[in-house]
């Protein structure tokens, strides 16, 4: 075991708690806890981001933590929870089936993300670039998770995390994007929710549930 | 091989056989304060066992031959495998003689042995038992093999001495893939040991039971040595957990009276402390249905896996 | 000067429409603003016909004969579709299907579209190109739900989902492009996602890395795109949103998806130096044209029909990007544009058509030729037109693609020629009862404001015809710039 500076092991715990937060939010029944695992995910990237900071002594890296912290962890948890006591969701269970099966072909994804990121993994010359894998692997987990999903608010869960994926990837690869960049994706990532907010209701008011088997209509004419 | 090697090898076979029971009772004392009961004393296991042992025993008539070997198989196999964990120190004379893969496949024979000789009969009951054993079993197996992968992993070996005089040695830290495989080896744990959240050892409720389904026919010496291999493996594993997780203490390199001294009340606390923790997890956690077993050793199965990937991954 | 105007006045027309939209002068504010816009975008193209590439906003904007032609062909299209919009949105609601406040969200969210979509083209920055394509997504999104039909609703969460994901993708494959610049431009990362920067360098980018990060932008823009096997979302929410809406989208934001993926080919060709990228595009490409040709047997709804038949037209075009080379790329070009014009001039005629006979099955529209002569001969010319019938411009352009094929892919010459063959039967089948057949409806009680499909109609006539050499000048110097 080669002896890794502390802010490596770290880092490697962040890393390794984001994919285990993925597989948590793969198998979680409940809605109102999906947002909480989507909350700490935001928080254990936060953290990431911090920790890059401190080491790099980058400033955008700072003002990127604060906006994951004040986005992810608050602003947006927050809008959700508020979106599903109003809609009234926050019972809402999905019953899943198979979780033990879903969670081999999610293994089976981590391996294969594993290989895919193997280049990259070379190129890069962060001190994270060991995640990149990871990152990869919480994008395409999250992708698993919409497409195992039939609740409307789980499937946004998914997308967000998806989404988280993607920055985390960016962080662990290149230490994060160009700061315009991550406004806008801030930016897009708000007014998505706000558009599902609203959609949401408009959903509701239609069919009276969030779940998505009532749109499954439009399909080619046999 | 030097006479002292020899000496600790014969005192860690004696020292498990002999504390097993009060492993066993330490932790039902745990459980008991846990809970606002008055505790069992800690002798009560050996009282037990003695007990049985001055009894009669008495053999259904449909008994095979198997039947009678299995209880000493079992023990045997469990003490086999006490000799083989190193949990006073890493200079063993047996350990050569096999790796921690050996030794989940000695646990894999006492567990064919006692299903067989649960179906031997022909009850219901032991049929019962010995089929949901094996599922538990077939299921707990790799788990507990993966958590086994990502300690080789990182010290490059199978036998268990050169694992936890790696681990020992060397500044680990914050080791993620190890501590996920140590979630995964806590739920194999209390899945092979018939601890609560899978089994409950302390009823007969035929809607639950497992381990307890198996020994319905036994009795005497044949129930005593059962009991013994029982609370002999839980000691077993709790060595396993200590000599991949935990190896702090153990007596490396240059043995001597010294290493020994620090390695028994080290092993004593470690102990302690386990089954202080085995008894918080069993006192806050319900019994689950049988039918959710399988998704909770997934989970181990999970976990280790994760394990494993996570080291492979974060080391690339 | 024009960049700026260009992006900042349908920003303001975005937040005048948004505050006042359901003003009655709001149709012809928004267009007002979409003629503004289009002045905008001729200044700018003007300037740079003469004097070149421009580099303007400290590099964040980069202008090229590539992303102007888009930029003219968007404000343009933007225009006569705010015309067209403006007495079919009344109709509708006359009709009672919108309400004031639905007006207003459509007015604002229109020129939020169009600015999201010129700055998506503008724009050098990568990162910045994804922000503006998410953003696309999203005003749009709420457009497609605009009747708050089951079936829109549907649409719109499908769209929403599916682009969403798309653009996921696109995402970790420009963080991908960023790491392999980062690596040649420095760490900056203030340059690292500019494709001027990139271009210039783009032979030292770390091969494998690039090749990941476009199987990765290719999916993601892709979707948006429309390419099978990521098109499912387009058909529904072409059907399901209001017709102006169906027209921007299958005229311009595929366009402008499709710009983006060819953007992210130059880069990446530049330095794999394989048949990948060009494979991948040409695969996908023509899988979309076989599929979608395929499918337009089974459609029943007058607007899914078309918006089968933009897959199709999207998959040639990117089949000829794949193909490369001056020839395949300048008819590719040129099929954007026929196509763009053509389908919303379509989608326009669809519009009326559908609105008139109160539903949009097919087989409920008959005799338009009777009930109003001009929707008629609309839409029987643009279905001719899109099916390339000579001398129409799409005829030109496919004709172009189908003999650089010959050449080039001799393969895939017979299967596009295949399908092409079964769009052209399955559309012309379906549209001519429409357009001829007998009928017992009423005819209209007022004519349709169709100027814009006829000037649509015009142009691609007359692309078909004669191509203004400064027009072939400027698709000659767009089709060197992608190469390939």
């Amino acid at each position: 075991m080669t002896h890794l500076p502390l802010y490596q092991q770290l880092l490697d715990s962040c890393a390794a708690l984001l994919l285990l937060l993925s597989f948590a939010m793969l198998s979680q029944r409940r809605v109102v806890a999906l947002v909480n695992l989507y909350a700490v995910q935001g928080a254990v990237l936060a953290a990431t981001t911090l920790l890059l900071a401190w080491r790099t002594g980058e400033d955008h890296l700072y003002v990127s933590a604060a906006l994951t912290l004040a986005l992810k962890v608050m602003l947006l948890p927050w809008l959700l929870h508020r979106l599903i006591r109003r809609l009234q969701v926050h019972r809402d269970t999905e019953p899943l089936l198979n979780v033990s099966g879903i969670m081999l072909v999610g293994l089976v994804i981590v391996v294969f993300a594993f290989s895919l990121a193997q280049p990259i993994t070379r190129l890069a010359s962060t001190a994270t670039r060991s995640a990149i894998g990871i990152a990869l692997a919480v994008v395409l987990l999250a992708f698993l998770m919409m497409i195992t999903r039939r609740k409307a608010v789980s499937q946004v869960m998914g997308f967000l995390s998806m989404e988280n994926g993607v920055l985390f990837g960016a962080m662990s690869a290149s230490y994060g994007m160009p700061m315009i960049v991550e406004l806008g994706i801030a930016l897009d990532v708000l007014v998505a929710v706000l558009v599902l907010g609203v959609f949401f209701f408009q959903i509701r008011e239609r069919f009276d549930s969030l779940d998505l088997h009532h749109l499954e209509s439009l399909k080619e004419h046999q | 091989m030097n006479a002292i090697d020899w000496i600790t090898q014969v005192l860690e076979v004696v020292v498990a056989v002999a504390a097993a029971p009060a492993f066993l009772g330490w932790l039902n004392q745990c459980r008991a304060w846990l809970q606002n009961r008055r505790a069992p004393s800690l002798w009560l296991p050996y009282r037990n066992l003695h007990k049985l042992f001055h009894k009669e025993a008495v053999i259904a008539a449909s008994a095979s031959p198997l039947f009678r070997i299995a209880p000493y198989v079992v023990f045997g196999t469990m003490v086999v495998a006490a000799a083989i964990i190193p949990s006073m120190s890493t200079r063993l004379p047996l350990v050569g003689s096999a790796d921690a893969i050996a030794l989940v496949g000695l646990f894999a024979a006492a567990r064919m042995f006692m299903t067989l000789a649960a179906m031997d009969v022909g009850t219901a009951f032991g049929t019962l038992g010995a089929r949901r054993e094996m599922m538990v079993g077939f299921l707990a197996e790799p788990a507990l093999l993966m958590v086994i992968f990502v300690a080789s992993q990182i010290s490059s070996s199978t036998a268990l001495p050169v694992i936890t005089d790696h681990l020992a040695s060397g500044h680990l830290g914050l080791s993620p893939g190890l501590a996920f495989s140590a979630v995964a080896f806590i739920l194999v744990l209390l899945a092979e040991n018939a601890r609560i959240p899978v089994d409950n050892p302390a009823t007969h409720l035929e809607l639950t039971m497992i381990h307890e389904a198996m020994l319905l026919e036994y009795s005497a010496r044949h129930l005593a040595l059962m009991e013994w291999a029982a609370q002999l493996k839980l000691f077993n594993y709790a060595c396993i957990g200590f000599a991949l997780f935990l190896p702090w203490g153990v007596a490396r390199a240059h043995i001597g009276p010294m290493g020994l001294a620090v390695a028994i009340p080290a092993l004593a606390i470690k102990l302690a402390v386990a089954g202080a923790a085995l008894a918080l997890i069993e006192t806050v956690s319900a019994k689950m249905r049988v039918m959710r077993i399988p998704e909770f050793l997934a989970t181990a199965f999970l976990f280790a896996v994760l394990g494993l990937l996570v080291h492979v991954l974060l080391k690339a | 000067m024009a960049l700026l105007l260009l992006l900042i006045l349908p920003l303001v027309g975005a937040a005048l429409l948004g505050a006042g939209g359901a003003h009655r002068r709001a149709p012809e504010v928004n267009a007002a603003f979409s003629l503004a816009t289009l002045l905008a975008a001729c200044g700018l193209a003007v300037r740079v016909i003469r004097h070149g590439d421009l580099l303007l906003g400290r590099e964040q904007f980069f202008i090229d004969p590539f992303n102007v032609f888009l930029v003219t062909l968007t404000a343009f299209v933007g225009l006569t579709t705010a015309l067209f919009s403006r007495p079919y949105m009344r109709i509708e609601l006359d009709h009672g299907r919108l309400t004031p406040g639905k007006l207003r969200l459509y007015h604002s969210m229109y020129q939020l579209f169009m600015f999201t979509m010129l700055l998506a083209l503008t724009t050098n920055n990568m990162g910045l190109m994804w922000v503006a394509m998410e953003g696309a997504t999203l005003s749009t999104v709420l457009l497609v739900t605009l009747y708050r039909t089951p079936a829109s609703l549907e649409a719109g969460w499908k769209y929403f989902i599916l682009c969403g994901v798309g653009i996921a993708q696109a995402l970790f494959g420009t963080v991908l492009l960023y790491v392999a610049a980062e690596k040649v431009l420095g760490s900056q990362g203030v340059t690292a996602l500019l494709w001027t920067h990139l271009d210039a360098v783009k032979s030292q980018l770390e091969p494998t890395v690039l090749a990941l990060a476009f199987v990765f932008l290719l999916v993601g823009y892709g979707t948006k795109v429309g390419l099978v096997p990521l098109h499912s979302w387009l058909p529904d929410a072409h059907a399901e949103g209001p017709t102006p809406i169906s027209a921007v989208l299958s005229g311009l934001l595929l366009n402008v998806a499709l710009y983006t993926v060819v953007r992210s080919k130059v880069l990446v060709e530049g330095s794999v130096h394989s048949q990948l990228p060009s494979r991948l595009l040409m695969g996908f490409g023509l899988v979309s044209v076989v599929v979608a040709a395929l499918l337009l047997w089974r459609q029943r709804d007058i607007k899914r029909l078309f918006a089968y038949s933009s897959i199709e037209h999207m998959g040639i075009a990117t089949f000829a990007f794949g193909m490369g080379g001056p020839i395949a790329n300048f008819a590719a070009l040129l099929h954007m544009t026929v196509h763009s014009l053509t389908k919303s001039s379509i989608f326009f005629t669809a519009g009326h058509a559908a609105q008139n006979a109160g539903t949009q099955a097919m087989d409920r529209i008959r005799g338009l030729i009777t009930l109003s002569p001009t929707v008629g001969w609309g839409l029987m010319l643009g279905s001719l037109a899109i099916l390339g019938v000579p001398p129409f411009g799409v005829f030109t352009s496919e004709f172009l693609i189908l003999t650089t094929a010959m050449r080039a892919q001799p393969w895939a010459t017979p299967i596009l020629l295949a399908a092409l063959a079964v769009a052209f039967a399955a559309i012309f089948s379906k549209v001519q009862p429409m357009v001829f057949g007998e009928t017992t409806g009423r005819p209209l009680p007022h004519a349709p404001a169709l100027l814009p499909v006829f000037a649509h109609l015009a142009i691609v006539l007359l692309l078909g015809l004669y191509i203004p050499h400064y027009l072939a000048d400027w698709y000659r110097a767009a089709a060197h710039l992608i190469g390939g």
